[in-house]
Order: structure tokens, then C-alpha cells, then sequence
């Protein structure tokens, strides 16, 4: 608790950092109440209006408010729909980042602790996937699951938990040849026992750092999807999908489809990586003052 | 037979080579391929209640057999035996009276864990103590080791060295063993808690009758502390006998050089520092010379220790030792 209260004090003294982490908090608020902001419902095809589409920002449309944002090609509010697409980024990136952590946790620490054939082929699998990109296998995989959010957040794991297990495998590489592991194992304690409550909580601070910065990855990750027409259905577009139905109109000077939830998708995942990388900072000694 | 008995037992490192490295090896590139014998056939035996020291200079193995002896690493060869009953199966530690404080107490206590509950876990995990009454059972540990038993709920970085290696004999004691292992414990510690750490243990011998094998290169530690000591060179054991002996008449030459390298103050005369650092350096382990491994650096050495390899054999004076010509050597 003691440690937790000095790592937020530290965190506190970079305001560029504090002002990004306020980002996050405040646009995960945002999406997280979403229905209960927006004047539309966007997901509702009944309530849209074709004869409301593609209009410029501040337009009064049928429904009797302004679209401060303006309108998409198929008559959405793009702010209504930019807050529901943030809610599905945050949602799928939490989702995939978390389930990849903890099997790319599982796997590192396992290789590094099990040695031998075992951490021969797991860390080899890492190696091969780490080698190409992501993205393709997420592609590969998208298009052989089919459109949902659980086939997305399972590609998304796929596709990254490697990340998760260099780095626990690093981690818990250099953990374990201390010696308060090799003490636990001398006692002895049973191997699950000096896993998980010695090599796993000394291998936590790396797999925070790139956690975040992973979750991060896994929204933009989603969001090249969707453009790419891979993601989720065309009636629950999220921020890709929105960016990517406003690009043809992009030369007629309908800037604003595009735009506005391109600024959403960078500011968000901007901000979470600052917040990522002021973690990094503290976690790294070397690079206190 | 002995209370504790090392039968015979080598350790050897091989490299673990990856496939690539193994093709690198095959095509002629340089890569290491050959074992370490850290020890090398070494038999003891220490009785029960009494404390056997182990000397010598860095890499000659001590810390190895120590891991043995402890049961953190399995040997090779042979089998280490206490009270007649094997300390590992395979790669697996079966017993619990066996335990070790480590060198530095700085890297054997897990930064994460509060060290209450670093000394509970052992007990708790072997049912030394119901979790009901671990507090109970660590408060008089951390009393008996001379902490303030409140201290239980910190973490070891809120603790001195010297503290730190006071919680590392509590949790090895903790585990109730008959027999502990001391990998230099007093060794990274400034000399001023070393004296305290070192007043501590025999305490501590002495009330819980313990059995110990001490891991040292400080040879007045262990002149004060060991009923019998055991001076090793690149991995096996070249001498063996009572400590008083041991240092009053060395019988192999290697333990005549080590305990002359020893610096000494003289103070009534001009020289204020004298000391005989042993001449050349220690052989690669990779490559041991051929016969007594000493020979290169053996004022007294002949043929036949370039040839033969010496047994620890019985001196009619009660010693063992690992010589050719121990009978024979010059006195002084």
C-alpha cells in the first residue's frame, strides 16, 4: 500500500503524464455511460434517417437536436457514434490485452521455470509468431473465425500474447536464478507455490508496463481491422469502421466523418501510452534521478 | 555410519548448448562443449552436533558441494545421505532437516513477501505449525534470533544487512532442521555484524544442538567456529581433519600455502602486514592439470603428481589428506 502510494506520488510530479491519465480516465467515462450521453442511439437502425446523412457539424436534424459533430453517410450522429465505437475499443482492447496477459504470463514464466524441452518449444512458438507481424496473423485469423466480438478479442490474443511471454519469460528468467528462489525451492516448497506467490509477483512490474502499452495496441489493432472491413458487423461500427465509411468522402470536403473519429481513436490511444510509458520510467531504475 | 555422509559424489556443468550452437560445435566452430567438475569425487562425514568447515579459494567448489550437501542441486554421482536416509530423490529434495542461510541476504529474501510470512511459509507448508498459530510460531523465532517480533509485518528492504541475514536464519530454523548449511553467511556483512551474525549462530548451535557445515574463505572464522574443517581445491578435498590440528601442522602442501597466504599484523617488529600469497594461478577447471591437480603450483611437487591423482588417505597422525609425499614434506 506504502509503495503504491510513492509510485503515485512520482506519477503525480509529470503533469504531461497526470493530463493523460485524466485523458484516459475521462474518455473511458465517457464511453463507459455513453447511452446514457448521447442523443442517439446509433446501433438502432430505426431511429436514423437517411435524409439526415453526411451533414456538416452543428446541423439540427429530424430528431430535433444539433449533431454537434455532424452526420455519417448513413445518418448517425458521428458524436453518439464515436462514444458507442470508443466503448467497443476499450471493451475488445481490455478484453483481448487481459486474456493475452494472462496467457502470455503463463507460458513465459512456465518456460523460464520449467527449463529444458518445455521451454524449448513454447519460447520457440513466441519466436516464430514475434518474427512476422501481428497484424497479418490477426488478418489471417479474423478472416477465418468470421465478424463477432469474441472471434475479434480471440485473433487480437493470438496475435499478442507473445508480447506478454518474452517479457514474462525475461522477467522470470532473471528471477529465478536469484537466490530467494532458490531458497523457496530449498525449503522446500512445491513448484506452484514458489511460482506464484515468488517468480510472479517479482515479474509483475515488466508485464504492467507492456500491458498497458499493449492494450493500447490492441485498440489500434482492432481499428485497422475495421477499416479494412474485418472487424465487427457494419450495424455496430466502431471507430475503424467509422473512419473508414467517411474515407470516400474525404476529396468532397466531407471532412468531418473521418476526422472526428480519428482524433478520437489517436487521442486515446496517445494518451494511454504516455500513461504507459511514465509506468515504464518508475519501473526502471536506471532511469530515476 | 555418520550422521551426515557424502558418498563419492561429483557435480559436474555440462553447457546447455541450443541446436544452433550444437551444429556451430559439429562444424568445427569454437564453442564450449566441455564439462565443469565444480567437485569431484568427494566423500565426508560429519557427526552429529559438531560443525565442519569448508575452505579454499573462489571456483574450487565449496559453494557446489555445499548446494549439494543442501539439496539444491543433485549430484552427478554418488548420493548424500543423513541419518542414513537420502536428501534428494532424483532432482527432488525429500527431506526438510536439511536447511541453508545464503551468502547475501540482500537476494535470499523475496523484496515482495513480508518477512513474517517469509518465515511462516516453510513451517505452514509442512505442517510445522497451524496457520492459526503462525504468528505465534514466527514472534519466537524473530525473539530467539534477537529481532522484535512486530517487525514481522515489513518487508526485508525496511531491514539492515545484518537484520536481513537474522531473518534468513530465522526461516532456515523455522523448519525445525537438524542440519544446516551455511554458504558464507557472514561474508557480504560489514565486520562489525559479522561478529554479532557469527556470536548469534554458536548460540544458537549450542541450545538447538545443531549440526552444521560452514562455507568460508575467512580461515579465523572458521578456526573459531569448526570442530573439523575440510580445505578443497578445484573440486575435490585435499585435506581433512580436527581445525586446531589443521592449523598447528598443515599436511598437504595446499593448505600450508593457504593458511600462509593468510595477512598477519606484525606489530612489534618493522613490517606492519606479512603475508605469502601461493604462487601462480588456479588452473582452468575445464582443463585440470593431469595427476594432483596442485602439482603446477607444488613447491614439493615430483613425477608421480604429474601422473597419478593422490587419494584423501589416512595420516598416521589422524588426518586425512590428499598427498603423495605427505609423510615426507619438510616441517614448517
Amino acid at each position: 500500500m506504502m509503495l503504491l502510494r510513492r509510485f503515485w506520488a512520482e506519477f503525480r510530479e509529470n503533469r504531461i503524464a497526470l493530463a493523460a491519465l485524466v485523458v484516459v480516465v475521462l474518455v473511458s467515462l465517457l464511453a463507459v455511460f455513453a447511452p446514457l450521453i448521447t442523443p442517439q442511439n446509433p446501433y438502432d437502425m430505426t431511429g436514423l434517417s437517411l435524409m439526415d446523412a453526411r451533414r456538416p457539424p452543428g446541423f439540427v436534424g429530424s430528431g430535433g437536436y444539433t449533431h454537434l459533430l455532424g452526420t455519417d453517410p448513413q445518418g448517425r450522429d458521428l458524436l453518439s457514434a464515436i462514444l458507442y465505437g470508443l466503448r467497443i475499443s476499450i471493451q475488445i482492447g481490455l478484453a483481448a490485452g487481459l486474456v493475452a496477459l494472462t496467457i502470455g504470463a503463463t507460458l513465459g514464466i512456465l518456460a523460464a521455470y520449467a527449463g529444458g524441452r518445455i521451454e524449448m518449444l513454447i519460447m520457440r512458438v513466441v519466436d516464430l509468431q514475434l518474427s512476422f507481424p501481428a497484424i497479418l496473423l490477426a488478418l489471417v485469423l479474423v478472416a477465418l473465425l468470421g465478424q463477432g466480438k469474441a472471434q475479434l478479442i480471440g485473433a487480437l490474443v493470438a496475435a499478442q500474447y507473445a508480447y506478454f511471454a518474452r517479457t514474462a519469460y525475461g522477467a522470470a528468467t532473471s528471477e529465478r536464478r536469484k537466490d530467494y528462489i532458490e531458497a523457496a525451492r530449498a525449503t522446500p516448497l512445491a513448484p506452484s507455490r514458489v511460482i506464484l506467490r515468488h517468480l510472479l509477483p517479482n515479474c509483475t512490474p515488466p508485464l504492467i508496463v507492456v500491458a498497458t502499452v499493449q492494450i493500447a495496441n490492441s485498440i489500434s489493432l482492432e481499428a485497422t481491422l475495421s477499416f479494412l472491413g474485418l472487424g465487427l458487423p457494419v450495424t455496430e461500427p466502431s471507430l475503424g469502421m467509422l473512419i473508414s465509411n467517411g474515407f470516400p468522402y474525404m476529396m468532397s470536403g466531407r471532412y468531418w466523418i473521418s476526422v472526428y473519429p480519428g482524433v478520437a481513436l489517436i487521442v486515446l490511444i496517445v494518451a494511454i501510452n504516455i500513461v504507459g510509458d511514465q509506468i515504464r520510467d518508475q519501473f526502471n531504475p536506471r532511469l530515476r534521478k | 555410519m555418520s550422521f551426515l555422509s557424502v558418498d563419492r559424489v561429483t557435480r559436474r556443468f555440462g553447457p546447455t548448448l541450443s541446436l544452433g550452437e550444437k551444429i556451430a560445435a559439429r562444424l568445427g566452430a569454437d564453442v564450449e562443449t566441455r564439462a565443469v567438475q565444480a567437485v569431484n569425487d568427494v566423500t565426508l562425514a560429519v557427526e552429529k552436533g559438531r560443525t565442519l568447515g569448508l575452505v579454499g579459494e573462489s571456483g574450487c567448489g565449496k559453494s557446489t558441494l555445499g548446494r549439494v550437501i543442501a539439496g539444491i542441486l543433485a549430484p552427478s554421482e554418488g548420493a548424500v545421505l543423513l541419518d542414513g536416509q537420502p536428501v534428494m530423490q532424483g532432482t527432488n529434495k525429500v527431506t526438510t532437516r536439511v536447511q541453508t542461510v545464503f551468502q547475501d541476504p540482500f537476494a535470499s529474501l523475496d523484496p515482495r513477501m513480508k518477512v513474517g510470512e517469509a518465515v511462516a511459509e516453510g513451517p505452514i507448508a509442512h505442517g510445522l505449525t497451524a496457520r492459526a498459530q503462525a504468528a505465534e510460531y514466527v514472534a519466537g523465532w524473530f525473539a530467539r534470533v534477537g529481532l522484535d517480533p512486530a517487525w514481522a509485518e515489513r518487508y526485508p528492504h525496511q531491514f539492515s544487512g545484518g537484520q536481513r541475514q537474522r531473518i534468513a536464519i530465522a526461516r532456515a530454523l523455522a523448519m525445525q532442521p537438524d542440519l544446516l548449511i551455511c554458504d558464507e553467511p557472514v561474508a557480504s556483512l560489514d565486520v562489525s555484524i559479522q561478529a554479532q551474525i557469527i556470536n548469534l549462530f554458536l548460540d544458537l548451535r549450542r541450545d538447538l544442538g545443531l549440526t552444521c557445515v560452514f562455507i568460508s574463505h575467512d580461515l579465523s572464522v572458521v578456526r573459531h567456529i569448526c570442530d573439523r574443517m575440510a580445505v578443497m581445491y578445484l573440486g575435490r578435498i585435499v585435506e581433512e581433519g580436527e581445525t586446531g590440528a589443521v592449523f598447528d601442522s598443515p599436511a598437504h602442501p595446499y593448505t600450508r600455502a593457504l593458511l600462509a597466504s593468510v595477512p598477519e599484523l606484525v606489530l612489534d617488529g618493522e613490517e606492519l602486514v606479512r603475508f605469502a600469497p601461493i604462487q601462480g594461478e588456479v588452473p582452468s577447471p575445464y582443463d585440470p592439470p593431469a595427476g594432483c591437480h596442485y602439482n603446477p603450483r607444488c613447491p614439493f611437487a615430483q613425477d608421480r603428481c604429474r601422473a597419478e591423482a593422490p587419494a584423501l588417505r589416512l595420516l598416521p597422525n589422524g588426518r586425512h589428506a590428499a598427498c603423495h609425499f605427505a609423510e615426507e614434506l619438510p616441517a614448517g
